[in-house]
C-alpha cells in the first residue's frame, strides 16, 4: 500500500464537491428566471463596487499597526495548545510559556518607548 | 506519555556561550532605549563586553562536549570551533562599525543589538542538531540580517538591498521548511542523529519513502544554498552586498555563510552520511554537492572579473569562496572522509573570515577617503596611504591563495581533501578558478601601486579612523599568522569529529 492510498478521501471530497457545484448551477440555469443585467453578472463584494484602481492611498500607520497586531496574533495562536496539555506538563510548561511571553514583553517595552504605539 | 525535562536534562550550562548573547541582546534592546544619543558608544562597550564573555565562556567549555535541549542542541568541538570565528567576526564588526555609522548618520543602539542577535543566530544553527531548532536559529540569523541590510534607510540602494534580502531570504526559509517537513515525513523524526539511523535503511527499500528522503534533502539543500550563496541560488548576493552599508556587508558575507556552512555540514554529515546506495560508497548528495561547487566556483570567479565596484568584486569573491567551502563539504560524503573534510572547512572558514574582515575594513577606509568604493577609488593608494595599500595587497594575496597567507592553507587542506575523496575534477575546477581569481585580486594591486592618480587628491580627511585600523591590523595579523604557523588552528580543528561513531 503505498502512501499516497491514504489521501483517497480526500480525493473523494474533492471530485464530490466539485460534482456538486456543477450540479446546482446546471440546475438553477435549468428551472431558474435568468435576467442578466451588469450589476448582477459582476462579481459579489460585500455590496461595494468591485472594480476600481488597485493602488489607492492609505495612512503608512495602518501596516505599522498591522506588523504589531500579527505579533501578537502569533502569541495567541501559540498559547492555545500550550493552554490544552498545560495540566500534563506543569511547571515545564509554565517556565516555558513565561520565557515566551517576557521575549514578547520587551519587544511591547521597545515599541512602547520607541513610540510605535503613538498614533500621531 | 510525555517525557518531562527537568533542569538537569535540559543542560542549558552547554549551550551557555550562545544564550548569553541571545539573552544579553534582548536586554541590551531595553538598556539602550535609556542611554542618551550623544553617548551609544556605551552600547558599543555593553554588545562586545558580551562577545568577549561569550568567547572565554566557549574557550572554558571547549573541551566538554554535551548537549542541550534534549539533544536539540550539541556542545561539541565543531561548534566549538564554529563560536569562536562566529564571536571573533561580531567583534570585529562592531569595531569597524562605529566610526562608519556616526559618519554617515545612522547611529543607532539597535543595530549593536542586531548583530548581537545574528551572531546568536549563527551559533545556534552551528550547534543545532535538530532540524527544528536550525530553522528557528535560520530565522533568528536572517531577519536581523533583512533589517541590518536596509539600516541606511532613506538612502535608496540599501532599502533595496534590504527588500531584496527580505524576498529572497524569505523564500529560501519556505525551501527549507519544506524539505524538513518532507525528511520528517520520510523518517518520522527531526533529530540528525535519529535521520542518520534510519537514513540508510529508507534509501536501501527504494520505495516512496526514500523519495521522500531524498527530495527533502534536496529541498534542505537548495533552503541553505541560498543562504550561504551557492550558485544556482546566488542572484541576489551582489546586489545586496553593494547596497547595504559597507559593514553589515563585512558582516553578513561572513556570519550568514558560518551559519549556513555548520548547518549544512551537519545535516549532510551528521544526518545524511549514510544515505548510500550500496555500503561503503559515497553518499548520494556527493555529486549533488559537488556540481554546486563546480559551478559555484565557476561563476563567482568569472563574473567577479567584469566588476568595477570593489564590493561587488567581493561579492562574487564571496560566492567563489562559497564554492570552496562546498569542495570539503561534497569530500565530506565520502565514507571515512567526514572528519578531515570538516577541519578542512573550518580552516577554511576561519582564513576567510580574517581575510574578509580586512578586506572590507581597507574598503570602508577607502570609501571614508576617496568618497566611493570602485576600482579607480584605489588608483595611487600606494603612494597615498602606504600602509593601507600594503595591507589590502596581503588580503588579496590571502583570498587568491598564495602561501604564507591563512588562504593558501585553506585552500591547502580543501584541495588535499578533494582529492582523497577522489573528486579530481572538481580539484582541477578549483586550481584554475583559483588562478582565474588571480587576475581580478591582483588587479587591486596593480591598481594601487602601478597607477598614478591624475591629479594627486591631497584631502584633509585621515584614511582611516582607530577602528577601522584596529579591525585592519587585527585581520591582518590574522591572515599572516594563519599562514604562517597553521597549527595555532588546526590544534584546535583536529579535535573536531563529528562522526565519531561512523569512523574511529
Amino acid at each position: 500500500m503505498s502512501p499516497l492510498q491514504e489521501f483517497a478521501p480526500i480525493a473523494v471530497l474533492l471530485i464530490i464537491a466539485v460534482l456538486v457545484a456543477i450540479i446546482i448551477s446546471i440546475i438553477s440555469r435549468l428551472f431558474g428566471p435568468y435576467k442578466p443585467t451588469s450589476r448582477k453578472v459582476s462579481p459579489y463584494e460585500s455590496g461595494m463596487k468591485p472594480i476600481g484602481s488597485a493602488s489607492r492611498r492609505y495612512s503608512i500607520r495602518f501596516y505599522l499597526v498591522a506588523v504589531l497586531f500579527i505579533l501578537f496574533d502569533i502569541e495567541v495562536v501559540f498559547f492555545l495548545p500550550w493552554a490544552v496539555v498545560f495540566r500534563d506538563m506543569g511547571l515545564y510548561a509554565l517556565a516555558a510559556m513565561g520565557v515566551f511571553t517576557l521575549v514578547l514583553t520587551i519587544g511591547l517595552i521597545y515599541e512602547w518607548k520607541v513610540g510605535a504605539l503613538e498614533w500621531e | 506519555m510525555l517525557q518531562l525535562p527537568s533542569l538537569e536534562t535540559l543542560n542549558m550550562g552547554a549551550a551557555l556561550p550562545a544564550i548569553s548573547i541571545a539573552a544579553w541582546a534582548c536586554i541590551l534592546l531595553l538598556i539602550d532605549l535609556w542611554i542618551p544619543k550623544d553617548r551609544k558608544i556605551l552600547t558599543v562597550y555593553l554588545a562586545a563586553g558580551n562577545l568577549v564573555f561569550a568567547f572565554i565562556a566557549n574557550l572554558l567549555v571547549f573541551n566538554q562536549s554535551g548537549d542541550s535541549f534534549m539533544g536539540m542542541y550539541v556542545a561539541d568541538q565543531f561548534s566549538g570551533v564554529m563560536n569562536l570565528i562566529i564571536i571573533g567576526t561580531a567583534l570585529l564588526s562592531i569595531v569597524l562599525s562605529f566610526d562608519y555609522l556616526k559618519r554617515v548618520g545612522i547611529e543607532r543602539g539597535e543595530y549593536y543589538v542586531l548583530v548581537l542577535f545574528v551572531t546568536a543566530g549563527a551559533m545556534f544553527m552551528a550547534a543545532a542538531n535538530d532540524l527544528i531548532l536550525i530553522f528557528v536559529a535560520l530565522e533568528l540569523l536572517s531577519i536581523p540580517l533583512y533589517v541590518l541590510s536596509a539600516f541606511r534607510a532613506p538612502d535608496i540602494r540599501s532599502e533595496e538591498a534590504g527588500m531584496k534580502y527580505f524576498l529572497l531570504g524569505a523564500f529560501a526559509s519556505a525551501f527549507l521548511v519544506f524539505g524538513g517537513a518532507m525528511v520528517y515525513g520520510a523518517t518520522g523524526t527531526t533529530n540528525l542523529n535519529e535521520i542518520a539511523a534510519s537514513a540508510g535503511m529508507i534509501i536501501a527499500s527504494n520505495s516512496s519513502t526514500s523519495l521522500f528522503l531524498l527530495l527533502g534533502a534536496a529541498l534542505l539543500l537548495v533552503g541553505l544554498g541560498f543562504k550561504v550563496a551557492a550558485v544556482p541560488f546566488h542572484e541576489w548576493t551582489p546586489d545586496v552586498y553593494e547596497g547595504a552599508p559597507t559593514p553589515v556587508t563585512a558582516f553578513m558575507s561572513v556570519a550568514a555563510k558560518l551559519g549556513g556552512f555548520g548547518s549544512l555540514l551537519r545535516i549532510l554529515v551528521v544526518g545524511m552520511s549514510a544515505v548510500t546506495m550500496t555500503a561503503g560508497e559515497p553518499a548520494v548528495w556527493q555529486n549533488v554537492v559537488a556540481i554546486l561547487a563546480g559551478l559555484t566556483m565557476i561563476v563567482g570567479n568569472i563574473v567577479a572579473l567584469s566588476q568595477a565596484n570593489i564590493k561587488r568584486m567581493l561579492a562574487y569573491s564571496s560566492i567563489a569562496n562559497a564554492g570552496y567551502i562546498l569542495m570539503a563539504v561534497a569530500a565530506a560524503g565520502s565514507p571515512g572522509l567526514a572528519n578531515e573534510a570538516t577541519r578542512g572547512a573550518l580552516v577554511y572558514m576561519l582564513a576567510y573570515m580574517f581575510t574578509n574582515m580586512g578586506a572590507f575594513a581597507v574598503v570602508i577606509a577607502v570609501e571614508r577617503a576617496n568618497g566611493g568604493a570602485d576600482l579607480e577609488h584605489f588608483v595611487g593608494l600606494g603612494k597615498a596611504r602606504p600602509m593601507l595599500a600594503i595591507m589590502m595587497v596581503v588580503f588579496m594575496m590571502s583570498l587568491t591563495g598564495i602561501p604564507l597567507t591563512g588562504g593558501f592553507i585553506g585552500k591547502a587542506l580543501v584541495f588535499a581533501t578533494t582529492l582523497n575523496a577522489g573528486l579530481v575534477w572538481l580539484a582541477i575546477i578549483g586550481v584554475l578558478t583559483s588562478v582565474v581569481s588571480a587576475y581580478y585580486y591582483v588587479r587591486v594591486i596593480v591598481n594601487m601601486f602601478l597607477r598614478d592618480a591624475e591629479a594627486s587628491t591631497e584631502e584633509a580627511t585621515p584614511g582611516y579612523s582607530t577602528g577601522v585600523q584596529w579591525v585592519a591590523a587585527v585581520a591582518l595579523g590574522g591572515t599572516v599568522l594563519l599562514g604562517v604557523l597553521p597549527t595555532l588552528i588546526t590544534v584546535l580543528t583536529d579535535r573536531v569529529s563529528l562522526v565519531a561513531s561512523i569512523t574511529p
